[in-house]
């Protein structure tokens, strides 16, 4: 604990008083008596944070461009986008591009929205995520100063997606950061978000990131997640929705591995007709533990909840899906579905699967099924008997089992990203346009 | 093409394959006929290379290379391609995939280079039509729910394409309507040349109406007990099998 100490104290020194300032030191406190979830947190059951606990993390106090430049341009995915990049938690302006925001769309870093609209910002922060929180949410607080801020005005269609890039490069110190991300979308405005953890192996790093988002009536949020954090490293992340009438919010979650990934992922379904989907794939290898937990608040009648999780781990990856729904009393006519399919590439890969329901209400659809296998033999039997190669063969049914959340991409740079790392190098695809 | 010499295999202990002997020169077309239990299925199995089953004796020698000692996917590429009884349904693998990525195998294997794409377009329409099947069905899964007469159509359209050596089709028949088995066979019936050689596998007669042999054996307890002409085949119709069990026993 006492480098946490050291490092807030640096932190916290030159802040301003003021809310900012007396709230950090709040949330520092409450981190201090919460402690990591070592023992008993039932949260934390099937995920070990003993090791991130004992590892000392300092923060970055500068970058090297190079190395960041070279990570962006061999790791990460560039779209035509209003583009956001951070190294080690640090903004770096060189690399990020947002010379073509439209009027009506606000997107900057956190430090400088803190410069510029203090008390806005600092309303924006810790409502749907604030001290009270998790342990890992507090100590977020405590070092609040960098990330994004985006709002989004009434009835506004966004086309370009806006690109967060989360870099992690090697240090001389293992580094931590603690990125907070701020979204209020106007009634009715859409709006695409892609948000991306991408680490050097050689890096040891501590990524604590939240996310808090604000939907407003009719408002629609498409938030592309994309996790490689890097072999050595650690990637927390809450991600805290709040639904207003008739808002979507589609999250498509894909955690690609790390040496810890840990996802929170909450919507509050608070008006009539709200709805959220979560699509998701948890792939690891080696030793890797990737962890999702979901939960869903139906608050209001007439919502809808609906999530599809794949798992496939192979060596000794091992993976935790929690799915929870919450039903409060009054949310009559709701529909949640769940569903998690697990895909076992070796035999001492693992997997904790646990849905839950919570049903306050009387007149609701509720469905969650699991189920956990490995590849069908005689497939790839049928596949090799044609011809293809195993590696061609495994990694075809491989990603023909993650298809229906990989297809979900619309991003197509996005898409080639994922079903690179999940099949490895495939084939051209066959253009049917053709036919 | 394949030499078969005195084949012996085991499936889980047991022994199912006794001492088979066959031989196929190019341009031939043979079918395996037999009671259930003969050990059909255990022959494609052994030939095509799937797992669980253990030779323990005897040698296959298919265009002059073991190919006992071969990868499932060598002896596909080498030219050695089954059509299988029971198809496999492979969800989220398009059949045009699987198509390409087959043929592209073989081609590589062969030292050609990957097969331009408005040939490819033009080669599959061209199958398609002859299996008289509708384009939709490439952009749908392998096989997936897919009629009986539908796999097996696929089967051919993938030998069509493929153009193998020898082209090991085991109960072919099984589960077509006589519309089916007749585009099947004329399918089958396409592939006939002087170079490819082609073995069947069935309990029936029937399919030998439509596609028929120039060499007939009758294989019974791990062992062809008979070879003739396509006039066995309606001996065996006429007097099932009990006739030549008896001399074996």
């Amino acid at each position: 604990m006492n480098q946490y100490a050291e490092a807030f104290e640096a932190f916290n020194r030159h802040a301003e008083s003021g809310w900012l300032k007396s709230q950090r030191i709040a949330a520092f406190a409450r981190f201090e008596h919460l402690g990591f979830p070592i023992n008993g947190v039932e949260a934390w059951k099937y995920t070990n944070t003993k090791a991130l606990a004992k590892r000392p993390f300092v923060l970055a106090e500068g970058y090297d461009l190079q190395a960041a430049q070279k990570l962006l341009n061999e790791a990460a995915v560039t779209l035509d986008s209003h583009q956001l990049v951070f190294v080690n938690g640090i903004f770096v302006p060189e690399l990020s591009d947002l010379s073509s925001l439209p009027q009506a769309l606000v997107v900057e870093p956190l430090s400088e929205a803190l410069d510029k609209e203090l008390e806005l910002t600092c309303g924006m922060m810790g409502r749907l995520a604030g001290i009270d929180s998790d342990v890992f949410t507090a100590l977020n607080f405590a070092f609040a100063g960098e990330g994004a801020v985006i709002r989004v005005g009434n009835n506004q269609v966004i086309d370009k997606p806006i690109n967060l890039i989360h870099l992690s490069t090697a240090s001389d110190q293992p580094q931590m950061s603690h990125p907070r991300i701020l979204i209020a979308a106007g009634s009715s405005s859409q709006l695409q978000l892609v948000e991306q953890f991408v680490g050097d192996d050689e890096a040891v790093h501590f990524t604590n990131r939240v996310a808090e988002v604000v939907l407003e009536r009719n408002a629609q949020l498409t938030h592309y997640l994309l996790e490689t954090p890097g072999d050595q490293s650690w990637l927390i992340g809450r991600t805290q929705v709040e639904q207003q009438r008739d808002s979507r919010y589609g999250c498509h979650h894909m955690n690609l591995g790390g040496k810890l990934v840990r996802d929170d992922l909450v919507c509050d379904l608070n008006g009539k007709g709200a709805s959220s989907h979560f699509s998701g794939l948890l792939f690891g290898r080696n030793k890797q533990h990737l962890d999702i937990h979901s939960l869903v608040h139906h608050n209001a009648p007439q919502t809808y909840s609906h999530e599809n999780y794949k798992a496939i781990l192979n060596d000794k990856a091992k993976g935790v899906f929690n799915g929870k729904v919450v039903v409060k009393k009054d949310s009559q006519q709701i529909q949640a579905d769940q569903s998690n399919a697990n895909l076992l590439l070796s035999d001492q890969a693992e997997i904790d699967t646990k849905p839950e329901l919570e049903i306050y209400a009387d007149d609701v659809k509720c469905s969650h099924g699991a189920t956990t296998g490995q590849l069908d033999e005689t497939a790839l039997f049928y596949l090799k008997s044609r011809g293809l190669s195993d590696e061609l063969a495994r990694g075809l049914l491989t990603l023909a089992f993650a298809n229906e959340v990989i297809d979900e991409l619309k991003l197509a740079p996005l898409y080639k990203r994922v079903e690179e790392s999940v099949a490895g190098h495939l084939p051209h695809q066959v253009d049917l346009e053709e036919l | 093409m394949i030499e078969i010499k005195d084949l012996h295999a085991k499936v889980e202990g047991r022994e199912i394959l006794k001492g088979l002997n066959l031989s196929i020169q190019p341009g031939e077309v043979h079918a395996i006929m037999g009671p259930n239990g003969a050990g059909k299925s255990t022959l494609s199995a052994v030939l095509t290379g799937r797992e669980g089953y253990e030779v323990t004796s005897g040698s296959v020698t298919f265009e002059g290379q073991d190919l006992l000692e071969m990868d499932v996917e060598d002896r596909a590429r080498a030219g050695l391609l089954l059509g299988f009884q029971y198809p496999v349904e492979i969800p989220g693998v398009k059949n045009v995939y699987l198509l390409k990525a087959a043929l592209n195998a073989k081609r590589e294997a062969q030292g050609l280079p990957e097969i331009e794409a408005p040939e490819f377009m033009k080669l599959i329409r061209e199958k398609i039509k002859f299996m008289k099947m509708d384009n939709s069905f490439l952009h749908r899964a392998v096989n997936e729910g897919f009629s009986g007469g539908e796999k097996k159509r696929n089967e051919i359209l993938q030998m069509l394409v493929l153009e193998p050596k020898l082209a090991l089709l085991d109960e072919i028949d099984s589960g077509l309507d006589i519309d089916a088995m007749k585009t099947v066979a004329e399918g089958v019936n396409s592939l006939r040349s002087q170079e490819r050689s082609i073995l069947m596998i069935t309990h029936y007669q029937r399919l030998l109406d439509y596609i028929v042999p120039d060499v007939i054996h009758v294989l019974a307890d791990g062992k062809i007990i008979k070879t003739g002409d396509k006039s066995l085949a309606l001996e065996l119709e006429e007097k099932g099998y009990d006739w030549l069990l008896e001399g074996v026993a």
